[in-house]
């Protein structure tokens, strides 16, 4: 405990962020570039689609966007589902909250508007580690930098090359998605609570897969979280 | 970009960051009670398994594929056991992808 503490820089913190993003970026490819393919057939313009990964940044809610334009969906329409589909980010900010609280609000609004799930998946593992490194937020702005250029460029791709571009979609590059959240999850499952949190979360997105709007990984969140809180043992706190 | 696309992005911004910024915007000035704090510490697993379970069990979104000739499940299957045994995230990864593309090579 009392060995040299060795703090590392925020240059590194910031380096270290973008690194551990690498497999996210992998996995945000395809999105990227299917979201900037399927913007001219939606009927949403160059322009517009690069805008929206600029301004909004939500994957999730852009592809859900160009369904409803393609479909001639009202504006209220879009951005009452745009508003549903994003709830889940509150969750996030609540969780980080404590680690950022004390920042200045020229760290915390860009932080805020990066927040994505990839970044809050490597992140929360970040601030989880027990080393008391005051630089943590670089590695946060590292993970965000890396996500939002990422982003940015893919769908960049997809609305220049369009079509031209051979089944990218078909590589199974979503995987790295998968694998990284699973890398992250499960050596979390030593406890009962957290084995009993990711069991009723799975088994309520399971069953809730069919909801519209994502609203199925909402509940499951609520269940995990409350079945976590649940197994807790009674007589030790927090 | 017409009007009307300016007037979906400026909303769409206006549905997505508030609910991002909501709470880092109270600051310090906000301190949860401890269940709520407690709570907050299964958002990770809670959220992470909820989008990663059906991803792997139906990897197409409409039909269940329980077996190890699925290679979602394979290579997540893989990651997992490195994760568990080694706690090395980026070696679970790596290693979970590699059989993962792999077997779909090998499957062709």
């Amino acid at each position: 405990m009392a060995q040299e503490p060795s703090i590392p820089s925020p240059g590194a913190e910031l380096w270290t962020g973008a690194r551990d993003s690498l497999p996210m970026l992998v996995g945000a490819a395809p999105f990227g570039l299917i979201f900037g393919t399927l913007a001219a057939p939606s009927g949403l313009s160059a322009a517009g689609a690069l805008a929206m990964s600029l301004f909004v940044f939500a994957g999730s809610s852009q592809f859900i966007a160009l369904t409803l334009v393609a479909s001639g969906s009202g504006l209220a329409v879009i951005l009452l589902t745009t508003l549903v589909v994003n709830l889940r980010h509150a969750l996030y900010g609540a969780t980080l909250l404590p680690h950022v609280a004390s920042l200045r609000q020229l760290w915390r609004v860009p932080l805020a508007f990066w927040l994505t799930d990839e970044t809050f998946a490597v992140v929360q593992l970040r601030y989880a580690a027990p080393d008391p490194s005051p630089h943590k937020h670089w590695y946060y702005l590292g993970s965000c930098l890396a996500m939002y250029g990422n982003w940015f460029a893919w769908s960049l791709a997809g609305v220049l090359l369009g079509r031209s571009l051979p089944h990218v979609e078909k590589l199974g590059l979503e995987f790295a998605m998968a694998a990284t959240f699973t890398g992250i999850v499960v050596p979390m499952l030593r406890t009962r609570p957290m084995l009993g949190a990711a069991l009723a979360a799975a088994v309520v997105a399971l069953a809730g897969r069919g909801l519209p709007y994502k609203s199925g990984l909402l509940l499951a969140a609520a269940a995990g979280v409350t079945a976590g809180v649940l197994l807790e043992p009674r007589k030790v706190g927090p | 970009m017409k009007g009307h696309e300016v007037a979906l992005i400026a909303g769409m911004a206006a549905m997505t960051f508030p609910v991002r910024y909501g709470f880092f915007a109270l600051g310090e000035r906000i301190t949860f009670p401890p269940l709520v704090h407690r709570a907050l510490g299964y958002v990770p697993v809670a959220v992470l398994t909820a989008i990663v379970v059906p991803m792997v069990l139906l990897p197409d979104g409409a039909h269940w594929q329980i077996s190890l000739r699925n290679p979602w499940l394979l290579g997540a299957l893989v990651t997992a056991g490195i994760a568990w045994k080694w706690r090395h995230l980026l070696g679970s990864i790596a290693g979970g992808m590699a059989v993962f593309f792999l077997y779909r090579w090998l499957a062709g």
